[in-house]
């Protein structure tokens, strides 16, 4: 709650995007060892305004456009960042992943081990995630497992605005490869409207948030709802409209998957004995089960029900009314803190 | 040479194209006023018409048969039209509807007519592959089928088209790319992503003939295609293609164009391939009249196949949970589980 706290003092609030280009803007400054490399991130600023204005101030040797070359420039990052430099590569949609796959999971994220420590990658991938405008199965997944699974990568996914500032002040002067992926419906995009959660007060300095502290968003005694991205804000909807019924739902936003902050999630089950796991991902071998895994080898005495809310393990349709029934939305959340609640 | 039935033919087909194009951007625009919301409207998510890359799609495809593989990129529709593809299912499947080609699984990116063998993907180059498998088959099976890979000259930087002509060179195989140059990838100019800014040339490299086409001109194309075609079909191997389009619509629906000069945009527009066929057919003493009547049919079939998309019911939800695998996961029922199974509200 610190966090909140904090932001909840400011009176000045951004969008995520312009948050997380604040982030860019003032490590670019500080260190000329950071440069931006992606598709469309100089003059059209980012399809999904992860760059917008940078290219005025920065020009194009810092803010570059790259070929459509994905194992190119993001394996010329992992290079980059080998020599001391601070590259940010930006995967456009995370679905292009497997086009750069061997310089991601391969290289950047195996070089430090192999290398007995005596290399650092100190990178940050950046890539937009997620569903909810019919963009269909090439354009609409998350794949946080996908990353969260393969060792040597930390993962970091914000749903705040204030949150992904933090963070991705984190991402850049970590000395390791991060992953950093923002959810397209929560950047604030003139023509995909976000919720109003994500939009909050951002310090104008710098604040750098630590990998691994998961943030609870609502505090509850009922039962405790684990997410991320965009599905923090569905599940806070979802809570606020069950405390009509008297149901009191924690909501906590894991803010990175690696380094997954599991201890916190353990105490509110500790408090709550019930588990719900939303995730934006796909069902199987993924991140719900991991995080019920992660509850059940410590709590597993306090753990009086669970449910896991997740992508079905399809790939994700185009038309409205099949993209509806796969991608969870408030009332799956709602229905399944009421089963896990049903023995009350 | 084209006979003149040909050329009209194309003017037909080219006109279709074009028209199909607008008329789409007015449904999906519809919808999304007074502020452009993505999800919103007939038809939501992104789009990417092809206004100006006619002569390319109609060009090439003149000389295929159903028989023939086409993979086209995420700018898809005048190579499907081209190719033959079911117009009112195809409309369907944009509109997202049950009668789609693919039910509504695939939207415009995403297109599948296996009656006539075209397919299409939104993940740059990666169409090249497949197009290569598809003359590897052919070849196996001693067929005189040709397959034909459409990219855009953004995507010939990416290893699956550089590693694609290569494979299909020494194995030997009937596959023709074709790169359709618009000058433009998203907001990047090629100049700056390539030094090598005729896409041709990367044909050299990996001993294949590679031709450029200058003109946005559907005989030119046409021309090289024909060769390029024949040289596949006759055994003796892939060529490379590369033809000038035009982009005269943004790079997607709802692209503001900020990073473009407005003199690069008035330019595609004025080089029109259909006006250009227009004057050809003039010439060959086509009259007036002929070209209302062609152009009036060619509207009149894609104003139908949208009042039809539009008409055609919505997919069921539960429809999500079908077509993962073309065959049951496992042979024993009891043992698997259905998908929907796997589903959020168990
Ligand atoms: C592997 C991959 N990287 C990036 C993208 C995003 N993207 C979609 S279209 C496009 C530009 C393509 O330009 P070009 O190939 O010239 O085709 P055009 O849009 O001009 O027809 C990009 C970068 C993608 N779909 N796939
Ligand atoms: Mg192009």
């Amino acid at each position: 709650m610190a966090q909140q706290e904090e932001h909840r003092q400011t009176d000045r609030s951004l969008t995520m995007s312009r948050a997380m280009v604040e982030a860019i803007a003032h490590e670019m400054r500080e260190d000329d060892a950071v440069f931006y490399m992606g598709e469309d991130v100089a003059d059209y600023g980012g399809i999904f305004d992860s760059t917008e204005g940078l290219l005025d101030e920065f020009g194009r040797d810092r803010i570059m456009d790259v070929p459509i070359s994905e194992t190119a420039y993001i394996g010329a990052a992992v290079g980059a960042a080998q020599k001391g430099m601070r590259p940010i590569a930006e995967l456009m949609f995370v679905d292009f992943f497997g086009v750069g796959m061997d310089q991601i999971y391969n290289q950047m994220a195996k070089n430090t081990y192999m290398s007995g420590g005596t290399l650092s990658v100190p990178m940050v991938l950046t890539a937009a995630v997620g569903g909810t405008y019919n963009d269909a199965a090439q354009h609409s997944q998350t794949l946080y497992g996908t990353f969260a699974h393969l060792p040597g990568m930390k993962v970091v996914v914000p749903s705040t605005a204030y949150d992904a500032k933090g963070l991705l002040h984190t991402a850049i002067r970590d000395d390791d490869p991060v992953v950093y992926l923002f959810h397209k419906r929560l950047m604030g995009i003139g023509w995909l409207p976000a919720p109003d959660g994500p939009k909050t007060g951002v310090p104008e300095e710098a604040y750098t948030i630590p990998f691994g502290r998961a943030d609870i968003k609502r505090e509850g005694a009922d039962a405790t709802v684990v997410t991320l991205g965009l599905h923090v804000h569905r599940a806070l909807a979802a809570a606020d409209s069950l405390a009509d019924d008297g149901i009191d739902t924690e909501v906590i936003d894991l803010r990175t998957l690696v380094p997954l902050d599991i201890e916190t999630i353990r105490e509110s089950v500790a408090k709550t004995g019930r588990l719900v796991v939303v995730d934006e991902d796909y069902r199987s071998y993924g991140l719900t089960g991991e995080i019920i895994a992660g509850v059940a080898e410590a709590e597993l005495a306090a753990l009086d029900a669970v449910e896991r809310v997740a992508l079905p393990d399809v790939p994700i349709p185009y038309a409205r009314p099949m993209e509806d029934e796969v991608i969870p939305d408030t009332d799956d959340i709602k229905a399944a803190i009421r089963r896990v609640r049903s023995d009350e | 040479m084209l006979g003149v039935t040909e050329l009209q033919d194309m003017y037909e087909t080219m006109v279709m194209a074009r028209h199909y194009e607008e008329r789409l951007q007015e449904e999906y625009l519809e919808g999304k006023q007074p502020a452009f919301d993505i999800s919103a409207g007939p038809i939501p998510g992104e789009l990417h018409l092809a206004a100006g890359h006619e002569a390319s799609g109609v060009g090439v495809c003149h000389h295929l048969r159903a028989e023939d593989t086409v993979t086209a990129p995420h700018r898809p529709h005048h190579i499907a039209i081209a190719k033959g593809v079911d117009l009112k299912a195809m409309t369907a499947e944009i509109f997202g509807r049950e009668t789609g080609l693919s039910g509504g699984k695939g939207g415009h990116m995403h297109l599948f007519d296996p009656d006539v063998n075209f397919a299409c993907s939104g993940i740059i180059a990666e169409g090249c592959p497949p197009a290569v498998g598809a003359g590897l088959a052919a070849k196996k099976r001693n067929t005189d089928s040709v397959a034909v890979a459409f990219l855009g000259e953004g995507a010939i930087d990416q290893g699956a088209f550089l590693e694609s002509l290569n494979l299909a060179s020494v194995q030997n195989l009937p596959v023709v790319f074709v790169i359709e140059d618009n000058d433009w990838a998203i907001s990047m100019p090629k100049e700056r992503v390539t030094d090598v800014t005729n896409g041709a040339q990367r044909a050299a490299g990996f001993d294949l003939p590679g031709t450029r086409v200058d003109a946005d001109d559907v005989i030119a194309i046409s021309d090289a295609a024909t060769d390029a075609i024949g040289r596949a079909r006759d055994g003796n191997g892939p060529s490379l293609l590369e033809v000038q389009v035009h982009r005269r619509m943004g790079h997607f629906m709802g692209d503001a164009e900020g990073y473009r000069p407005d003199a690069d945009r008035d330019a595609a527009t004025r080089r029109d391939s259909i006006e250009r066929l227009e004057t050809k057919l003039r010439a060959n003493d086509i009259d007036d009249e002929t070209l209302d009547e062609l152009r009036s049919r060619a509207r009149e079939r894609v104003d139908d196949a949208i009042e039809w998309a539009k008409e055609q019911p919505e997919p069921e939800p539960s429809a999500a949970y079908e077509d993962v695998f073309s065959s049951p996961p496992s042979e024993d029922p009891e043992r698997a589980p259905s998908v929907a199974d796997t589903g959020g509200e168990d």
